[in-house]
């Protein structure tokens, strides 16, 4: 027999290690709901074997795939499930983005746009007639509140206030802040910079931020969101290069330059994926190694429900923010059950997927309500703003409640800034 | 039953394989009485057991221009016949840096006056046209190759058969040639279900029982030089190309890559082997690894590619007329007239041949039997197409359709509109992998000849994808039962099945296929209860 021909004919095609066992499509969160959806197993793995012969045969349902990626936790062989499904509609769809995907795709321009007029924007969003419009004309559905857009941007607000003392701490990081920061949330990139500033390091902004294009990817927009994606990566890797590691405060978007951006638009990431790292992973870590402290307010109280985003579950990094925020003395964390909230970024806002997004979270919204905590806590900022408009609880990023409670002048005390 | 028996045919015709399928048709098409009889299930020799490559001849061109020919024709002709069963691939006859590329220029005219389309083209446009192939190569020529289903083409050729009158046995196996008089006058038959025996009334027997055919003259006391020939094939989970890869040389162990469907045929290898073995082919540990080291050299990606099953199958192979020594043995066409060879009238044998030269070789047999019946008809099958492909389409333009209604339309064609859409459950899937509806299940039960998941498999797909049976055997157990099946004989199914599934895989038992084999029997034995039995 030739020498290790066994050895080296395993598999070397993801797709192939598929056992047909189906425990992926048990915890599919879409085939929970929709009887319509093939599941994972038959989507990605059985399906592709036909999309090899034909392109006929894609199947406009996998549009219905939340890219959640919780079918890929749940696989005991390695299969990437959902980048099989999400690459196939990369490679096969022909229907091509309407107006409407392009608008919620174009986060950069659309929230350059926005920020410029924000209360007008945020006032007309908000009006009954504009929402028909919207769910008429454009499908997008008329019960979705648009997040509100800030009149400030992060990136405005940073270099204003922020930049010119960071030069003097002896430690740097860089921060990735997003979108979400930018356009809509600039106090969760202040609260990062407060916490990092007051452990002794300096935060910089990158020399380019694209949006990370997780929206273009679930759009059908792969090119533009390789072009962003590059713009990104060349980025992270000047930082990496000068020492300094890359924070984030969104699951999402860490989660698809590390992982989407080489499984799905073949960006090379490998040699800076551990450059870029979420904000609490990173400070857990630090802690743990006895590098920084952080000292919290004697009166802070709070009782915060953690909700585990799907990105969250598939980096498996849930536990450096749960940890971190145990650590909090006045904080009682509950934990929420494991489960998508069903709006998976644009996904949810698409009017054919209303109905079947909040029948996918109703499970997580009872629990919320039961549980009845003073906030709810997750790292992704599409869960909030599904978990706010669908049970009207406050939804906070866990740094902006570290931030929250953290004890300043004790903190920059104990680690000697 | 006794119905079938008392009637007087005008032939029998024993074998159920592609030649004994297509001589059916061709003999009810003009006019005749027909009988089949199988001793198994259609297709369980050399039919379904080879690459399902419609071969353009290009392989045959420069060591076999007849062949060649005959095959380029018959090519033509299939596509037309049985569009259904055809994917129109082409080809390509791949140099490497080892082989001789002064070869090609022979091979390429050869192609020409056997009247095959042959055309020389860059490596790059090869990689371009086909990226799985063998980047080192340093010649290629597209050729009209394609890949052809076997299995639905013989169901096909039975349908017809059936329609124009054909009566059709499975599992009754011939136990003797009633002779009178130096003439054949029937067939004597074992029912292989129940035990039964029978005789049946021809006034001529065509014998295309394949390598089978040696022990069916056997009984009538004569000597047919037949010489097993083994060929191995390896079956890879998916499809890495999709044009027919061949090599640019003299014709060799494994140097053909056929994407069949949803999976990909690497083959084959070939070695003489003992008549009593033909029943029970093992396929051995040397002819896998042969198989994947050259396997390799057609298509790189097929190293690292999870091999799903090896199968093996048996080449009739004759040696030319009378010469014991079998040294000239020909992979032509042989039809026989027993009555000038050896003096037994009413009994003709035709093999040799290849799948895809079925037709033709029905044709030579037909023709033959008409003479000796005194019928003066003209052969149709090479313009009327086959059950599946003729008619339109009755599919509604720009409608949405499932995979799995499109993908039965692959196997069943045009008859896909016999296959029950309205309920939930005809709707819901039996075999994931390969895509086979509830519906589409119970059509081939009605309408297939089929009495088992062996029977179903054939005609549909059930338990050929990459479970192997793990998902859709039990499920099509139910479906079995549902229309009649007893549960105990269904159970004892299930279980040959499933054997015969790991028969399969055993071979090539390693990494993922060992994993989901392993999988396999912790779901019917740990938790469905099943039985180890025997095998």
């Amino acid at each position: 027999m030739p020498e290790g021909i066994q050895l080296k004919n395993i598999s070397g095609n993801n797709l192939e290690q598929c056992l047909k066992c189906s425990i992926c499509t048990a915890y599919c969160p879409v085939s929970a709901v929709e009887p319509a959806y093939p599941g994972p197993k038959h989507s990605g793995p059985d399906l592709e074997r036909y999309r090899l012969k034909d392109n006929r045969f894609f199947d406009e349902a996998l549009k219905m795939c939340l890219n959640c990626k919780r079918c890929e936790v749940a696989c005991p062989s390695g299969v990437r499930i959902a980048d099989i499904i999400q690459a196939s509609r990369i490679k096969y769809s022909t229907h091509g983005p309407i107006l409407r995907d392009r608008m919620l795709a174009n986060t950069d321009f659309v929230g350059t746009m926005a920020n410029r007029v924000a209360p007008i924007v945020n006032t007309t969003l908000g009006l009954k007639p504009v929402k028909a419009v919207l769910h008429g004309v454009m499908g997008i559905d008329k019960h979705r509140s648009f997040p509100a857009y800030s009149s400030q941007k992060f990136e405005t607000w940073f270099k204003r206030n922020a930049a010119p003392k960071q030069d003097g701490y002896r430690k740097h990081v860089s921060y990735f802040h997003g979108c979400y920061v930018n356009y809509n949330f600039p106090q969760l990139g202040k609260d990062l910079v407060k916490i990092m500033n007051a452990a002794g390091y300096g935060v910089h902004l990158l020399e380019k931020e694209k949006c990370c294009g997780v929206a273009l990817i679930a759009n059908g927009l792969s090119k533009q969101a390789r072009r962003q994606g590059e713009v990104n990566i060349n980025s992270i890797r000047k930082s990496a290069e000068k020492g300094r590691v890359v924070l984030t405060t969104s699951s999402t978007c860490t989660f698809t330059m590390r992982d989407e951006y080489a499984h799905l638009l073949g960006i090379k990431t490998d040699d800076i994926r551990e450059s870029l790292t979420l904000a609490t992973r990173f400070l857990y870590r630090l802690i743990e190694r006895g590098e920084i402290k952080l000292a919290f307010r004697k009166d802070f109280r709070m009782r915060a429900a953690y909700h585990s985003a799907c990105h969250m579950e598939k980096m498996g990094w849930v536990v450096y923010s749960t940890e971190l925020l145990k650590m909090i003395p006045g904080l009682e964390l509950v934990m929420l059950d494991s489960q998508c909230c069903g709006i998976a970024g644009t996904y949810g806002f698409k009017k054919e997927n209303y109905e079947r997004s909040q029948q996918i979270g109703s499970g997580l919204f009872t629990q919320i309500k039961e549980v009845n905590p003073d906030c709810v806590t997750t790292d992704c900022e599409t869960c909030k703003w599904q978990i706010e408009m669908s049970t009207g609880y406050e939804v906070k990023n866990p740094v902006s409640i570290l931030a929250e409670a953290l004890d300043v002048e004790e903190t920059i005390r104990l680690n000697g800034v | 039953m006794s119905s079938v028996l008392n009637k007087d045919y005008d032939v029998i015709i024993i074998g159920g394989g592609i030649t004994g399928a297509g001589t059916a048709r061709d003999c009810a098409l003009r006019g005749l009485r027909v009988l089949l009889v199988e001793k198994s299930d259609f297709t369980n020799g050399a039919t379904g057991r080879n690459h399902g490559l419609l071969h353009s001849g290009a392989r045959y061109a420069v060591t076999d221009p007849e062949s060649a020919s005959e095959c380029i024709k018959e090519n033509m002709i299939l596509r037309r016949i049985a569009r259904h069963c055809v994917e129109e691939s082409d080809g390509l006859f791949i140099t490497l840096p080892e082989d001789d590329i002064h070869y090609q220029a022979t091979f390429v005219e050869a192609c020409g006056k056997a009247g095959i389309k042959a055309s020389v083209i860059s490596p790059e446009e090869a990689r371009r046209i086909e990226p799985s192939v063998n980047p080192d190569l340093v010649g290629a020529v597209r050729v009209p190759d394609a890949s052809i289903d076997p299995f639905h083409l013989t169901t096909a050729n039975i349908l017809d058969a059936r329609r124009h009158g054909a009566d059709i046995l499975t599992y009754h196996e011939v136990t003797g040639l009633t002779v009178r008089n130096g003439r054949i006058e029937g067939v004597q038959l074992r029912d292989n279900h129940t035990g039964e025996d029978s005789e049946a009334h021809c006034r001529l027997v065509i014998n295309a029982a394949g390598i089978w055919g040696h022990g069916i003259v056997g009984m009538a006391g004569i000597k047919l030089n037949m010489f097993p020939a083994k060929g191995t094939l390896l079956v890879f989970g998916h499809r890495v190309n999709n044009m027919v890869i061949n090599r640019c040389r003299k014709p060799a162990d494994a140097d053909i890559l056929v994407p069949d469907d949803t999976v990909c045929v690497v083959g084959t290898t070939s070695d003489r082997v003992p008549y009593e073995t033909i029943d029970d082919l093992k396929v051995t540990q040397e002819e896998v690894d042969l198989l994947i080291k050259e396997g390799e050299k057609l298509a790189p990606s097929l190293a690292t590619t999870r091999i799903l099953r090896a199968y093996a199958g048996v080449r009739p192979l004759v040696a030319a007329d009378n010469d014991p020594s079998g040294r000239s043995i020909s992979r032509g066409i042989i039809c026989l007239d027993h009555e000038k060879r050896d003096g037994l009238a009413g009994l003709i044998t035709i093999t040799g041949g290849k799948m895809m030269t079925y037709r033709l070789m029905a044709e030579q047999a037909t023709d033959l039997a008409c003479r000796k019946l005194g019928v003066d008809a003209k052969c149709r099958t090479a313009v009327l197409p086959l059950p599946g492909t003729e008619g339109k389409s009755g599919d509604r333009p720009r409608h949405v359709y499932s995979t799995a209604h499109n993908a039965a339309e692959g196997r069943q064609g045009n008859r896909v509109q016999e296959v029950s859409e309205t309920s939930e459950e005809d709707r819901s899937l039996v075999c994931e992998c390969e895509e086979v509806s509830v519906g589409e299940v119970k059509y081939a039960i009605e309408e297939l000849h089929v009495h088992d998941l062996l029977n179903l498999r054939r005609r549909t797909r059930v338990g050929m994808g990459t479970c192997q049976g793990e998902l859709c055997a039990c499920r099509a157990a139910g479906v079995m039962c549902r229309t009649g099946m007893e549960a105990d004989k269904a159970l004892a199914d299930l279980r040959s099945f499933i054997n015969e599934r790991w028969k399969g895989m055993r071979p090539v038992a390693w990494g993922s296929t060992l994993d989901e084999a392993q999988l396999t029997a912790v779901i019917y034995q740990g938790l469905l209860g099943l039985a180890a039995g025997k095998g």
